[in-house]
């Protein structure tokens, strides 16, 4: 039994990687459920951590236990295929004398139990049901990868692991196999642990959130959070940027204007993103939001939500980074003019005005 | 004649079928991870290729004579001598066809990398499991290949046979050695036949090889 947001597996790893001058030494208790992203600089071991994880590559020192089981510790090391797991791979490394039902069903005659989740189920909900009779040389890389996660899925894997599944794609398949990777938390009861070095996928799938570089851990936590901390590892990007979690309760067809619904106001945003009802998360970059003492009434920008200042930090000599509570629990952050920010007065606890332009929020 | 057309083939099917079941494990080790001792089995399974075959022949013999312990453990093993007999003839063509075999098996199996196993192995396929559900038939294209040139070879062969086998009709004389009989007392007209029927079965055979790995390759299954 998996209890959502409690954290009832740990993992444990120490390690000596013969490939870079660094160990990796980890210890970490993850989630049981969501996205857990790990992300790094290439070569900072987050694959190598994946890899031991599977039991693919073999940590000098390492406890892993997954939901009570015990993949690894002093006495007990399980090889790959004893574990009950799902991996997906850069490359789709599908099995190319078999076809797509033979793929998928490879794992699945093979699995120790059997999950609720049939070939019928799995192929629906990566849209791969026209496919199933063909040959997978005959597949696009988008489809091929979206095969190579049903496969991993019908072997009714305790936890999914993934090693940069988009990094081998275009800009354009990447874009259309992200909508099913969005969905599979809400129709999996497993965690998934996703390796990643590209920040607009951690914006857009992470959870939880684990930074590693040079084989440590450097910081961990909800995402939300860290995209918040201004002291934080995330902070350096250069294009610092707040996550908030949005219903799209409307929609202007007149004007093709979405309405989403957040905690603290309404945003609008351009074009039809997806359909009434439907959860999605919307970055709002520093850069974007504006702030006024009083709410304008003669901009052009369309959003405008009420604020509270809880922090400034200053980001070099000329540019400030100001953090904003919006509602109950919501955050974002705006880059201003230090300028600015004396002019203005602004202090912590000061209500402001935060103004976001509603073309920045399309989705690159 | 019909002696050694049945002679050859036998020993061509008893060659390739000892050489599946002990080549393919052998290129599958060599396959593997690169290691001093497994370059030199290496080394030692291509030796054939290079060897004059009345040295592999002239070694062999005397390898398996009675007199050796080898020879002489491996006969009572076996019931019977193996110098100028079948069984001996086998051994000879086992051991002279080896890289045949052993060659484009384990460059099929290095084609594969390693990423396939891994995919089975994280979908509860066990070592033995994925070696014939994955590894077999990623591979066909060098098995068929490895299992019909140890077959053409085998039935080409000379200079081993002659060495360890000699020239007994019915028992070891084969139809490279009957050619050699034929010519020798100047029936050229036997020899003929025998001859170019051989240069016809190589030619369809290394045609039909051609197709296979064509077919192979429009399949993107390399």
């Amino acid at each position: 039994m998996i209890h959502r947001d409690k954290p009832c597996y740990t993992l444990k790893i120490t390690q000596q990687t013969q490939l870079s001058s660094f160990s990796l030494e980890v210890d970490l208790a993850l989630p049981a459920s969501g996205f857990t992203v790990l992300f790094g600089p290439s070569g900072c071991g987050k694959t190598t951590l994946l890899r031991c994880i599977a039991g693919l590559h073999h940590p000098v020192n390492g406890v892993i236990k997954v939901n009570g089981a015990t993949w690894q510790d002093k006495t007990t090391r399980l090889k790959a295929h004893q574990r009950d797991l799902g991996y997906v791979f850069q490359e789709p490394s599908l099995f190319d004398h078999l076809d797509v039902t033979a793929n998928l069903l490879y794992g699945y005659k093979r699995a120790t139990s059997k999950g609720r989740l049939t070939l019928e189920h799995i192929a629906q909900l990566l849209g791969i049901e026209h496919l199933l009779t063909r040959k997978t040389a005959h597949l696009s890389g988008g489809e091929k990868q979206r095969v190579a996660i049903g496969r991993a899925l019908l072997s009714n894997p305790k936890l999914l692991l993934m090693d940069e599944p988009l990094s081998a794609l275009d800009h354009k398949t990447k874009n259309e196999v992200l909508p099913y990777l969005e969905r599979l938390p809400k129709e999996l009861s497993i965690p998934i642990i996703y390796v990643t070095h590209a920040l607009s996928e951690v914006e857009r799938l992470a959870d939880h959130l684990v930074i590693i570089e040079k084989g440590r851990v450097i910081a961990e936590g909800d995402v939300h959070e860290l995209m918040l901390d201004l002291d934080g590892p995330l902070s350096h990007f250069n294009q610092a940027g707040a996550l908030v979690d949005a219903i799209v309760t409307g929609y202007d067809s007149d004007y093709s204007l979405t309405e989403l619904t957040i905690d603290g106001g309404i945003l609008h945003m351009p074009t039809s993103i997806a359909p009434i009802g439907s959860h999605r998360r919307i970055r709002i970059g520093a850069s974007h939001v504006s702030l006024s003492l009083t709410a304008p009434t003669d901009s052009s920008i369309i959003n405008c939500l009420a604020a509270t200042v809880i922090a400034i930090k200053a980001e070099c000599e000329a540019m400030c980074i100001v953090r904003l509570q919006l509602g109950e629990t919501s955050e974002i952050l705006a880059r201003i003019t230090k300028w600015s920010k004396d002019h203005l007065g602004l202090q912590e606890g000061l209500a402001v005005y935060a103004q976001i332009k509603g073309a920045s929020l399309i989705k690159q | 004649m019909t002696d050694a057309i049945f002679l050859s083939l036998q020993l061509a099917f008893t060659t390739t079928s000892i050489l599946l079941a002990l080549g393919v494990p052998l290129a599958w080790w060599l396959s593997r991870k690169q290691s001093f001792v497994r370059e030199i089995i290496a080394a030692l399974v291509t030796l054939p290729l290079v060897l004059p075959p009345t040295v592999l022949g002239f070694y062999l013999l005397l390898l398996l004579s009675p007199n050796n312990t080898l020879g002489h453990t491996l006969s009572d093993w076996l019931g019977g001598p193996l110098t100028f007999t079948f069984s001996g003839l086998v051994i000879g063509s086992v051991i002279f066809s080896l890289p045949f075999m052993v060659q484009p098996v384990r460059a099929s199996f290095e084609a594969i990398g390693s990423r396939p196993l891994e995919a089975a192995a994280t979908l509860r396929a066990s070592p033995i499991d994925s070696f014939f559900s994955v590894v077999l038939p990623m591979a066909k294209s060098g098995l068929i290949i490895g299992a019909t040139m140890t077959f053409v070879h085998t039935l080409g062969e000379f200079g081993v046979v002659l060495m360890i086998g000699g020239n007994i009709p019915g028992e070891t004389q084969v139809l490279s050695i009957a050619i050699y009989n034929y010519v020798e007392t100047l029936e050229w007209q036997k020899a003929h036949q025998i001859a170019a029927g051989m240069v016809i079965f190589a030619f369809l055979v290394m045609l039909l090889l051609s197709q296979v790995s064509k077919r192979q390759l429009r399949h993107g299954a390399l």
